[in-house]
């Protein structure tokens, strides 16, 4: 009866040939592919008889370009790695060690994922800050007259907000992959001799590589793309990617330089994300995965 | 007293289980005295998940080289008398002893026990002979040692040709195998076996059964505890059986005995179909292992059971198959039923019928021309094959 219900209300499908692929494809290009194309386009932009790559010439041989991409690279990097350890442990620690609140305690580093990321700078401003708590404590405390703590105003101030941010990315497959191993299976382990670490190298680590790789992943493209936190945190000399693409359009209004390097971070990107699925196939190949 | 001897289990059955906490030592010496010392010794256990006791006081020995088989309902603690002797679970009271030594307070993994459970646990991401050597390994075992027993472990089960495939390129039976030979490539003197069979299919169950067995011949000094909540399994592979309800042992003995002798009534109905019969017992014959009940106007003759005063109500339990319309021997017990089902099973015919008002059932091998519903028949019955029990 009510499956003869359902089958009523079900919706007719429109039987046009090709029309189930062109909508989303006309929305996807509307929407995606003809700004990115707008963007690469303005990028080879230039006079009459100037090169076709002049704009990118002038644009890489810049020590400011030289400067943004050695950071950008260099915080995602550290950034990514971070999230990918404390995620693992943290993951490991609510999943695997029993103790209390500690589904309360998923849930609260869950809410960090619909936060906004320059929320956290600014949290930062107020703890790690030269006039922040932890400053104002310590100099209270030992009579200091300069704020003795200043990290957060370089590379390493970044990449903490970074961690802070985006470790939830990891942990959310990583508590989700976690949840799939049989309980059974480390029971075993450890009845035929296993100890945790081995455990955790051999059964746990194994078990939960794919979603480590796609949070990693994703930490990785985020990070690479990430404004807000360097914007918030105005680190001395740190300029990335993302943050001279503002600066070149913003403020320069040289918007051929800010769409060679935005397409440069696109490529970046890009390239991330093929060496994330090629190291995939990699490892579903060797059966790892 | 012990719970279990207060449910009135024979004497001698649960000797292990009486007095209070034994000193870890003395636990340990009861099990030492066998050769092998292999055994398993639960002394008073008891096991509480946030308050509620799962496992009350279980007192259980197992012998070295015997193989016990631990049954019950769902949620009668069966699983958790493995997942305590495994170390999986700390009982909040009692000592637990394996292969001669006192275990409580170790580490499931310096227990030296092998365990295979119901869906195999086998690691997807290693191939067959990386599982079975995953616990050599684990003991930094030599590599060609760590070889040399996978191979035999293989061998012994039958799956040396499968060593370089994935657990997931292997049927459910062929896992079970690679399960049991990862268990026993350590070479341990206790074997846990939850509920290994459950999973299969009626066909591979029964040969895996005889497979177990057959293992079990080939490594006589191994002790098993195997947990199961199919009596058949039980009655196939064990030399004694061990049914729990509700956290408590509720009976125990060799297997042969507890189903043709049950102490109680759960014990009767759950090991096997059995016919209980209200009878009042009128003597039990002094010096003879028989006794005269009244079953309406009947007089029949049965085992007799210590612990029945005459004049008062007990259950006659006849096991379906004990009963017959013929009598297989003279002087056999024989009682009026009426004929109220018949059904034909293949192999055997099921036959409910209805006696002095109460139910009773009769197996049979196919007949040829089966009664009709509402006829009188005579049925017959040994004495030897029907038991008194208690009535409560």
């Amino acid at each position: 009866m009510s499956d003869l219900a359902v089958g009523k209300t079900r919706p007719r499908r429109l039987n046009v040939p090709g029309l189930s692929a062109a909508l989303p494809l006309a929305v996807l290009g509307i929407l995606f592919f003809y700004p990115l194309a707008l963007i690469i386009a303005q990028s080879f932009a230039t006079g009459h008889g100037t090169p076709v790559f002049a704009n990118y010439i002038s644009v890489l041989g810049t020590a400011l370009f030289r400067n943004a991409l050695f950071h950008t690279i260099t915080i995602t990097l550290a950034a990514s790695l971070g999230c990918i350890a404390l995620g693992f442990t943290l993951s490991v620690v609510i999943a695997f060690v029993p103790f209390p609140g500690a589904r309360l305690f998923a849930r609260a580093i869950e809410t960090f994922i619909a936060l906004p990321t320059f929320l956290v700078a600014l949290a930062f401003t107020f703890i790690y800050g030269s006039a922040g708590i932890l400053n104002g404590a310590v100099m209270k405390l030992f009579g200091l007259t300069l704020p003795p703590i200043d990290f957060l105003y370089s590379a390493w101030g970044v990449i903490l907000a970074e961690i802070t941010v985006y470790t939830p990315f990891v942990m959310r497959p990583l508590l989700a992959a976690f949840s799939l191993i049989e309980a059974s299976q480390i029971e075993v382990a450890s009845i035929l001799g296993a100890g945790w670490f081995r455990i955790l190298r051999q059964i746990i680590l194994p078990a939960a590589l794919p979603a480590l790789m796609a949070g990693g992943s994703l930490c990785l493209l985020l990070t690479t793309n990430e404004f807000g936190i360097v914007l918030f945190i105005g680190a001395k000399g740190v300029e990335t990617l993302p943050l001279l693409v503002y600066d070149k359009a913003i403020q320069e209004f040289d918007y051929a330089s800010a769409c060679v390097l935005a397409t440069i971070n696109i490529a970046l990107s890009l390239g991330l994300y093929a060496l994330y699925r090629s190291a995939l196939a990699w490892f579903s190949r060797a059966g790892l995965v | 007293m012990s719970s279990a001897a207060a449910q009135g289990l024979g004497p001698g059955e649960v000797a292990a289980s009486s007095g209070a906490d034994l000193a870890s030592s003395t636990l340990a010496a009861k099990i030492s005295v066998t050769p092998s010392g292999g055994g398993v010794a639960f002394e008073g256990v008891t096991v509480a998940y946030k308050g509620n006791t799962v496992l009350s006081d279980f007192t259980l020995t197992v012998r070295p080289g015997e193989i016990m088989a631990v049954i019950g309902p769902s949620g009668s603690g069966k699983t958790t008398v493995l997942r305590a002797i495994a170390g999986f679970v700390r009982p909040v009271s009692g000592r637990l002893c394996a292969g001669g030594r006192d275990v409580t307070d170790l580490p499931p993994r310096a227990r030296g026990i092998g365990m295979v459970v119901q869906n195999y646990a086998l690691f997807p991401h290693m191939r067959v002979a990386d599982n079975v050597a995953f616990g050599l390994r684990a003991r930094r075992a030599p590599e060609h040692t760590v070889r040399a027993e996978v191979e035999a472990a293989l061998s012994m089960v039958g799956m040396s040709s499968f060593a370089s495939r994935y657990p997931r390129e292997l049927s459910g039976g062929q896992q079970q195998r690679v399960a049991i030979a990862r268990a026993l490539a350590i070479r341990p003197e206790l074997l846990l076996l939850d509920e290994p069979l459950s999973a299969l299919d009626a066909q591979i169950r029964q040969s895996m059964l005889e497979e177990l067995a057959r293992l079990h011949r080939s490594l006589p000094a191994l002790t098993v505890l195997y947990v199961t909540h199919d009596q058949t399994e039980a009655l196939t592979l064990a030399d004694r059986i061990a049914i729990l309800r509700d956290g408590k042992l509720v009976a125990l003995g060799p297997s042969r005995e507890l189903y043709q002798r049950p102490p109680n009534r759960f014990a009767a109905e759950f090991l096997g179909r059995a016919n209980l019969l209200s009878v009042i017992l009128d003597t039990p014959e002094a010096g003879e292992d028989n006794a005269t009940v009244r079953f309406g106007a009947t007089q029949l003759r049965a085992r007799a059971r210590a612990g029945i005063a005459a004049s008062t109500s007990c259950l006659l339990c006849i096991r379906p198959h004990d009963l017959s319309l013929t009598a297989r021997e003279p002087g056999a017990n024989s009682l009026a039923a009426r004929v109220r089902e018949v059904r034909w099973k293949g192999e055997l015919h099921d036959i409910a019928l209805e006696a002095e008002g109460q139910a009773l059932r009769l197996t049979t091998a196919p007949l040829r021309r089966p009664p009709e519903p509402g006829t009188m028949l005579s049925l017959y019955f040994s004495a030897a094959d029907a038991t008194l029990i208690p009535e409560s």
